[in-house]
């Protein structure tokens, strides 16, 4: 407005704070990932002095961290299909269909979202461990899907809500079935919001702790974030290790947020900040 | 007799995802209240009806009143500061400049990443012989010895909070960005015009705008700080002293460290009871967007 010489300073300066303030605490962990082990005992140096991959060495050749990371990949890919299958299948009829009583299941919907995790998990541990589930991959995808489908279903009865009125009816009368509507006319319109859906539920389920903490046992179907939280120390924290283990799962989500930045805010505002 | 095959369809759409929740969420809730009124204990085979025992042996244990106190300060604290600072960052960014976007990336980077490693990094920094945090003080001669700052039953949890303002003030800055966006700029024109100050224009344009959008922010994340489990488990899993222990943390090391599954239960009840009374806050806020959006029949 009236650009005074400190005003026009102000403006940077607190941008560059905020970046620091954002990637100071990331960057450290990953300079920590690259320091040897004797380096990290003191202060300075700041910068590894002589860097290293060492930690990265260990966390696969010593520890079964590539077992991890495949049972983590697996759990959020499967997740994702599942909730974004069974969610766009119940956003359909909400957003289109002339059912009596949807208002009711959408609000059971939005209030099963609010459930806090602790206090399901009890009851889902007694349930599971009598199916045989425990340390299953199964455990961790079925309740992270049922976790993640108030929010796919949220965000995809919006869109579908969005798209023209009368798309349906046309659809019918050119002889289109329900399915078929559904699978070929909306379905493919709803593509942005299917991305912004499988993003949130992809990290929701990569970075789930609760669950996968309660639910595994061992390798057979640990995920990253327990792994880490459980990191095995004899006599100290191995902090190089733990460190190239968060900047390995921390990896995927930069590249998710890098690319789909603006489907994760659209995603995230739908409904709450109407447009 | 179309409508009739409609709504027939549209139960068969809707039923895959009625069976998940029924039995991944709303059967355990219904299992918890059940839990919650008996006497049970995994390993030894205990399992006997003993009414609202439970929650008679809740409301006496010093305990549970100390995890409810640390839930309120925690997610008051940090859900005041997360918007003020989140207000803040979402001013500061919805100016225009060179590289805008690759701020706001940037700034939403935080929210990412896993909370565990969120943890981790913090639990890092706060060490007090090697952590980054004390080096840093003590060389810009601001403190002479190192601080224990989650070996302190004072401090610990306050350390948490700026970990946790850390990883959600990007939620907050998301949804204000897009509600800021969404102010008329006409407004703003007028304003000028008139020649308000930045400060009056602050004060009597962008705030009135962005009420209902904090209130919604403000809910949103009590529901989620209210919660709030993964940072503390890792970071100082309840200690030192209970100073950190919230509900959650109270409620899962009853569960799964204790194996009460009863006396746990009744907790997760009280839990459940709160955080609902909050959503339910929430639902009736957020009751005209709902309707528009079920509204409108086909």
């Amino acid at each position: 407005m009236n650009g005074g010489l400190p005003r026009r300073l102000l403006l940077p300066l607190c941008v560059i704070l905020v970046l620091l303030w954002s990637l100071l605490p990331i960057l450290w962990q990953v300079t920590t990932s690259f320091k040897p082990n004797s380096e990290l005992l003191s202060l300075p140096p700041l910068m590894p002095a002589s860097p290293t991959f060492e930690h990265y060495r260990v966390i696969f050749d010593e520890q079964p961290f590539h077992h991890v990371l495949v049972n983590s990949t697996v759990v959020a890919f499967a997740t994702t299909l599942a909730a974004l299958g069974i969610g766009s299948l119940a956003a359909f009829p909400l957003a289109r269909l002339p059912i009596r009583g949807k208002g009711t299941f959408l609000g059971i919907v939005l209030g099963a979202s609010m459930f806090p995790a602790i206090v399901t998990v009890g009851p889902l541990f007694v349930i599971i461990r009598e199916l045989g589930l425990r340390d299953t991959w199964w455990a961790l995808v079925i309740s992270h899907t049922s976790f993640s489908l108030p929010l796919t279903i949220w965000i995809l009865t919006n869109f579908m809500r969005e798209l023209p009125e009368d798309l349906y009816r046309a659809s019918r009368i050119d002889g289109c079935t329900p399915w078929q509507s559904f699978y070929h006319v909306f379905l493919p319109l709803c593509r942005p919001g299917l991305a912004a859906a499988a993003i949130l539920v992809f990290l929701f389920s990569w970075t789930e702790f609760l669950f996968a903490l309660t639910f595994t046992a061992t390798e057979a179907s640990r995920t990253v974030p327990v792994a880490i939280a459980l990191f095995p120390g004899l006599h100290e924290i191995r902090w190089g290790e733990m460190a190239a283990a968060s900047v390995i799962v921390t990896i995927p989500v930069f590249l998710i947020v890098g690319a789909f930045h603006k489907h994760i805010v659209r995603g995230l505002t739908v409904g709450a900040v109407k447009g | 007799m179309r409508c009739m095959t409609e709504t027939r369809v549209g139960i068969a759409f809707l039923l895959p995802a009625l069976t998940v929740l029924a039995l991944v969420s709303l059967y355990p809730i219904l299992a918890l209240l059940w839990l919650s009124m008996r006497h049970r204990v995994l390993p030894f085979q205990i399992d006997q009806f003993i009414g609202f025992d439970n929650y008679a042996l809740l409301f006496v244990t010093p305990r549970f009143w100390n995890s409810l106190t640390v839930t309120g300060y925690f997610a008051g604290v940090s859900v005041a500061i997360e918007v003020i600072l989140g207000l803040g960052i979402a001013l500061l960014l919805s100016h225009s400049f060179k590289g805008v976007g690759w701020v706001r990336a940037a700034v939403l980077l935080p929210w990412a990443i896993p909370t565990v490693v969120t943890a981790k990094i913090w639990d890092w920094m706060y060490q007090p012989q090697v952590g980054v945090l004390n080096y840093v003080l003590q060389a810009m001669h601001l403190t002479t010895a190192p601080i224990h700052w989650l070996g302190s039953p004072s401090l610990a949890i306050h350390a948490a909070i700026v970990a946790d303002v850390w990883k959600t003030t990007p939620f907050v800055v998301i949804l204000l960005l897009a509600a800021i966006a969404m102010i008329p700029r006409d407004l703003y024109r007028a304003a000028a015009i008139d020649g308000a100050s930045s400060w009056h224009t602050f004060w009597h344009i962008t705030l009135p705008q962005l009420r209902t959008i904090l209130i919604v922010v403000i809910l949103f994340r009590m529901i989620d700080a209210m919660r709030v489990f993964d940072l503390l488990f890792v970071m100082t899993g309840g200690g030192p002293a209970d100073m950190t222990e919230t509900l959650s943390i109270y409620t899962y090391k009853i569960l799964f460290q204790t194996l009460q599954f009863g006396y746990g239960s009744a907790i997760g009840v009280v839990m459940f009871l709160l955080v609902a009374s909050v959503s339910l806050l929430q639902l009736w806020i957020g009751r005209n967007e709902f309707r528009r959006m079920i509204g409108t029949q086909v």
